[in-house]
């Protein structure tokens, strides 16, 4: 049985890689390479994968989740931007595939108990494009 | 492998009218939905493709890329059309959801080689013909449409 919890965050950020010219920074990533910065509203998607606990009839309790999600992304990540303020993106370009993957890092080793898992985690950029992770493993 | 969606909009007008039945059969099955002077739908597409996020980039596909091609294959063809008049494949299909994905999955897949960067595949395409109705084409029943 699969559950999911959301959380939002806003943050800013920039995308641009060090380690290129500014010009081809602009050609890859467009208006999203400015080096001011720009934000978003992100929505966080964490699936668990799992099954209810006999006696309390939760795969995970849900506070449980909400904070651990908290302490870990939220807390860290809301109202910051994201290259300054939020390491590996001092070194790692803050797109959203490598934010799902640095939230998976950081979620799924507190998310493991003896009935659940972490199943994947999605973020929304904005409403139009999302990107999911599921893990090295993960299909 | 990292997923990633991207929603487009396109608004269509239909009527399901399958050619194999008779206009009382069309009437029962389809019901308002068989009107002969068809309806519309603001349609909303995902597309879902799959990668590995590029070591320098951070990106699983250059998106300006996917744009142009899912705005060149679907929308251009698809946005303010009526798809039984004015869409080849359904002269003779009826233009359900279920076959609208169909057509817009065979679309995508021709090409898809040729568009995009290697090691970025097509996953999924769904669409949601209202906010309450969705069709979701992809994974194993892939090799249905694609043989």
């Amino acid at each position: 049985m699969k559950i999911t919890r959301r959380a939002e965050f806003s943050a800013s950020h920039s995308c641009s890689n060090p380690a290129l010219p500014a010009a081809e920074n602009r050609a890859i990533y467009g208006e999203a390479a400015n080096p001011h910065g720009h934000g978003h509203n992100y929505l966080l998607e964490v699936t668990l994968d799992g099954m209810p606990d006999p006696v309390t009839g939760m795969v995970m309790d849900l506070k449980r989740l909400k904070e651990v999600m908290e302490e870990e992304v939220i807390a860290p990540m809301d109202h910051r931007f994201l290259n300054h303020e939020v390491p590996p993106f001092d070194r790692v370009v803050p797109t959203a595939e490598n934010l799902a993957m640095e939230i998976w890092r950081r979620l799924e080793p507190r998310l493991r108990t003896p009935n659940a898992r972490l199943d994947s985690v999605r973020i929304y950029e904005t409403e139009d494009l999302w990107v999911e992770y599921r893990g090295e493993g993960g299909r | 492998m990292v997923r990633v969606g991207k929603r487009y909009r396109f608004s269509a007008s239909h009527r399901l009218h399958s050619p194999a039945l008779s206009a009382g059969e069309n009437r029962e099955l389809y019901g308002k939905c068989n009107n002969p002077y068809g309806h519309g739908h603001d349609y909303l597409l995902e597309v879902v493709v799959s990668g590995v996020p590029d070591a320098v980039t951070g990106l699983v596909a250059p998106l300006r890329r996917l744009d142009e091609y899912v705005r060149r294959e679907v929308i251009s063809e698809f946005d303010h059309k009526y798809m039984n008049e004015e869409i080849e494949a359904f002269r003779d299909l009826p233009p359900t959801t279920e076959n609208v994905a169909r057509v817009v999955w065979e679309r995508l897949a021709r090409g898809w080689r040729a568009a995009l960067p290697a090691g970025v595949s097509l996953d999924s395409v769904r669409i949601h013909e209202t906010r309450r109705n969705i069709v979701e084409l992809g994974g194993d029943m892939k090799e249905a449409v694609t043989g």
